[in-house]
């Protein structure tokens, strides 16, 4: 016997999962982000402490100073689950792969001013090592934080930064080759200007409360790193030079900024916003993580604008910081 | 995956009773996925080497796809079947889930280098494919194409994550000669770990696929002997030997799937997943698969079973299981030698006595007993009076945690223990629990006109 299922009346028991259901109700199906988050973390009845942090649960959210009713209300804006992530940025790694084939095949690179493309060369690479900290915080974000909202998001955040670190690489790839990788390495471990930034950067590899190190990197130090250098650098000043090529092979960076910005100022402005504690101690968090990151950037700001003299890189510092400020503003923090 | 869940694919499986497998996979499996995506975001921040820890990196976002895409295939199925709605609580909450509960949270407590040895090497490297190619293959034969294709895309991750997990040891191995022991004594104790953790896939394997196969047996001499003995003959050379219970492991092929399944069928009324006699014809399958042991020791307790049904007396057990203060499995396995012989072991630490299913779990136990003493195991929490909606005075004198209640109407408890536990449970008692036969899964599939031929339903 052969009949058609899809005309038979089959009502559904329940249209989602009550670990989901809890949060947008059983009336209606989930969508896919709903159904891949919520509630999907083990949250009681824990078997053993761990063996390397005794004091806590597997899961805890003691672990942050933040207290929050429930985790879930961490939402990603963009609504990422692995699927939809993934298809994202492998349409945008096309796109890079498009503007790098286009710059290469057209030498454009060679035929940018060499003082630019050193300049470039100089200012930029290191920062390939500020992104392999970002991948690891926000992996340590993803390892240590509670619920699955934050947790996923920030996991797939982790990955995205690996991805930034090795586009810079392969920038440096074209740019010189591994030679001049070793330099900017070298220049991250030992040249004067950039002390500060590594101290940043090395001190938040020990931060122990996930939502200070979500603050301290995701929304202090990229919330500046990302307006001064990729827009107000690279594709202001440098394209401004004769480098608009230059931008295309760094287009990926700012594009994501912006749509990982979403992100972050999702999770200030909800945490912020829960209680006055909540939002006192993230605004001491930007306030105190947000001047170390403005002093740290502001001697790369000055080899990136002020190499022939003058103080422009201290007017860019500012702008970038003003971002932040508008940023937090938006977000309900009072700086 | 979605047109199969617009298509009604769901109805198109061979029986109702096939749907009770998905439960145990997204009751225990998908929960354990998800941990191991945790887990490997500790190695991937704290592994010293770059290689090594951007590896734990991918394979953390990998779980974490497991998870999702489980998750999903899962849910269509959950809007139509009972047993799966709570899974994630369940996983938490009900007692024959501590069992991959402990499991993956043992690991994960665990340092970096047991976590490897445990997952990476023991569970991805020798046990996953027992987990997933023989119950996918499984699913594909059920006609649930939806299962079968997150089966086979999470088996094409764990054969990277096999890599991952043999070139860790290998290194760690290689680093320092005094590693070996240390080594070992992880592979001792997860194999086993991993090998108990496997006695839900041999139920589901062997008991709850409508249309079979290979048996436990088959898939266990497959990609558990042979693939195991290969990998062990490879690492010799840096002095580790096969593990203490691999002797055990290959002893129980014939009798641990007849022995869960005996424990889920006497214990459905307080699990969130339907048992049932097989039928006549499946007997036969297992007396075929099986020739040492199922007519010898199985078939008589089925039938006998059976006659109970007949006679309109289901049987169920009243009363709390002993569970293995390690693997927190139920005493039930027998001795290696000793089919008819119940493997009860026990050792005394500070003046209490402590209970397992195994030698290898008194070991692991005896290793390492600050451990396994924190365990929270199910049913010793329901004797103190825990685990129960409204929760009694487990201190009183008259406590009493056994579940006759429901059952036996002159049974006069103030307190109706199975109730109270269904209750803290989220299980709903005629909905989630009991018998397969007249349970509303059976009763929705048939009158949804499941399994009927569906045009395009196979294709």
């Amino acid at each position: 016997m052969t009949i058609d299922l899809q005309a038979r009346q089959v009502k559904p028991l329940r249209n989602t999962y009550a670990h989901v259901a809890k949060y947008i109700g059983d009336d209606k199906l989930p969508t896919r982000y709903q159904e891949a988050t919520f509630g999907a973390q083990s949250s009681e009845n824990f078997h053993y402490r761990p063996t390397w942090e005794p004091e806590f649960e597997l899961y805890d959210a003691a672990r942050s100073k933040l207290v929050l009713a429930d985790w879930y209300v961490l939402k990603d804006p963009n609504q990422y689950y692995y699927g939809n992530w993934t298809m994202q940025r492998a349409r945008q790694q096309d796109s890079m792969e498009a503007n790098y084939q286009f710059v290469e095949s057209r030498e454009l690179l060679e035929k940018t001013p060499a003082d630019l493309r050193d300049l470039v060369g100089k200012v930029l690479l290191p920062f390939r090592h500020v992104a392999w900290g970002g991948n690891m915080n926000n992996m340590a974000i993803g390892a240590y934080g509670y619920g699955t909202a934050f947790t996923a998001a920030a996991s797939m955040h982790s990955m995205d930064q690996l991805g930034v670190a090795q586009y810079i690489t392969r920038f440096g790839l074209v740019l010189g080759g591994t030679e001049i990788l070793d330099k900017a390495k070298n220049a991250w471990l030992n040249d004067a200007p950039w002390q500060e930034l590594r101290r940043y950067v090395e001190d938040t590899l020990v931060v122990k409360d996930p939502f200070e190190l979500f603050v301290a990197q995701n929304f202090a130090l990229d919330g500046q790193i990302y307006p001064l250098i990729y827009r107000q650098f690279i594709d202001q000043y440098v394209a401004g030079q004769g480098g608009a090529a230059l931008c295309m092979l760094t287009a990926f960076m700012p594009e994501w900024h912006d749509e990982s910005a979403r992100w972050v100022d999702a999770l200030v402005k909800v945490a912020a916003a829960e209680s006055p504690a909540n939002r006192d101690l993230i605004t001491e968090w930007v306030k105190d993580w947000g001047a170390r990151a403005r002093a740290a950037l502001a001697p790369i700001a000055s080899m990136a604008w002020d190499g022939t003299g003058g103080s422009k890189g201290a007017d860019e510092i500012a702008a970038a910081w003003q971002i932040l400020q508008n940023r937090a503003e938006k977000n309900g923090l009072a700086l | 995956m979605d047109a199969f869940a617009q298509n009604n694919g769901h109805l198109a499986v061979s029986d109702a009773r096939y749907i009770n497998g998905l439960k145990l996979f997204i009751q225990a499996v998908t929960p354990l996925e998800y941990s191991i995506h945790r887990g490997y975001a500790h190695l991937g921040r704290q592994l010293g080497g770059a290689g090594l820890r951007i590896a734990c990196q991918l394979q953390s976002l990998d779980e974490l796809r497991h998870s999702q895409t489980a998750t999903h295939a899962l849910g269509n199925f959950n809007r139509f079947f009972n047993g799966m709605h709570h899974s994630v609580s369940w996983f938490d909450r009900l007692w024959y889930l501590a069992a991959p509960k402990s499991f993956i949270e043992d690991a994960f407590t665990a340092g970096p280098f047991e976590f490897l040895t445990a997952i990476s090497f023991c569970f991805d490297g020798l046990l996953t494919n027992l987990m997933f190619v023989p119950f996918m293959s499984g699913a594909a034969n059920n006609g649930d194409l939806a299962t079968t294709a997150v089966g086979f895309s999470t088996q094409s991750d764990n054969a990277r994550h096999m890599a991952v997990g043999l070139a860790a040891i290998t290194f760690i191995l290689q680093q320092d000669a005094g590693n070996a022991p240390i080594v070992q004594k992880w592979m001792d104790k997860w194999f086993w770990r991993g090998f108990r953790l496997l006695t839900l896939a041999a139920m589901m394997q062997d008991y709850m696929l409508p249309k079979r196969t290979m048996s436990w047996r088959e898939a266990w001499e497959i990609y558990g002997e042979s693939n195991g003995a290969a990998l062990f003959k490879d690492l010799a050379q840096y002095g580790i030997r096969e593990p203490k219970g691999w002797r055990d492991a290959c002893a129980a092929k014939d009798h641990l799937s007849h022995q869960a399944w005996n424990l889920y069928y006497t214990y459905a009324s307080v699990a969130a997943v339907h048992s049932w006699v097989p039928s006549d014809e499946e007997m036969a399958w297992l007396s075929e698969k099986y020739p040492q042991s199922f007519d010898q020791y199985y078939r008589p307790r089925l039938e006998y079973y059976q006659f109970l049904n007949q006679t309109g007396r289901r049987f169920y057990n009243h009363h709390l299981p002993m569970m293995c203060q390690t693997c927190q499995h139920p005493v039930i396995f027998t001795a290696t030698e000793a089919p008819a012989t119940l493997s009860h072991r026990q050792t005394r630490l500070n003046g209490e006595m402590y209970h397992f299913c195994s030698d290898p779990c008194r070991d692991i136990f005896v290793n390492e007993p600050e451990k396994y003493l924190q365990a929270r195991i199910p049913v010793h929490q329901m004797h103190q009076g825990h685990c129960f909606k409204p929760e009694p005075d487990g201190r009183a004198a008259d406590f009493d945690a056994k579940f006759d209640a429901t059952f036996d109407a002159e049974f006069d408890a103030t307190f109706d223990a199975e109730q109270a536990l269904l209750a803290w449970g989220h299980i709903t008692h005629g909905q989630d629990n009991l018998d397969f036969d007249g349970s509303p899964d059976q009763i929705n599939f048939k009158d949804w006109g499941g399994n009927v031929e569906v045009e395009g339903a196979q294709s």
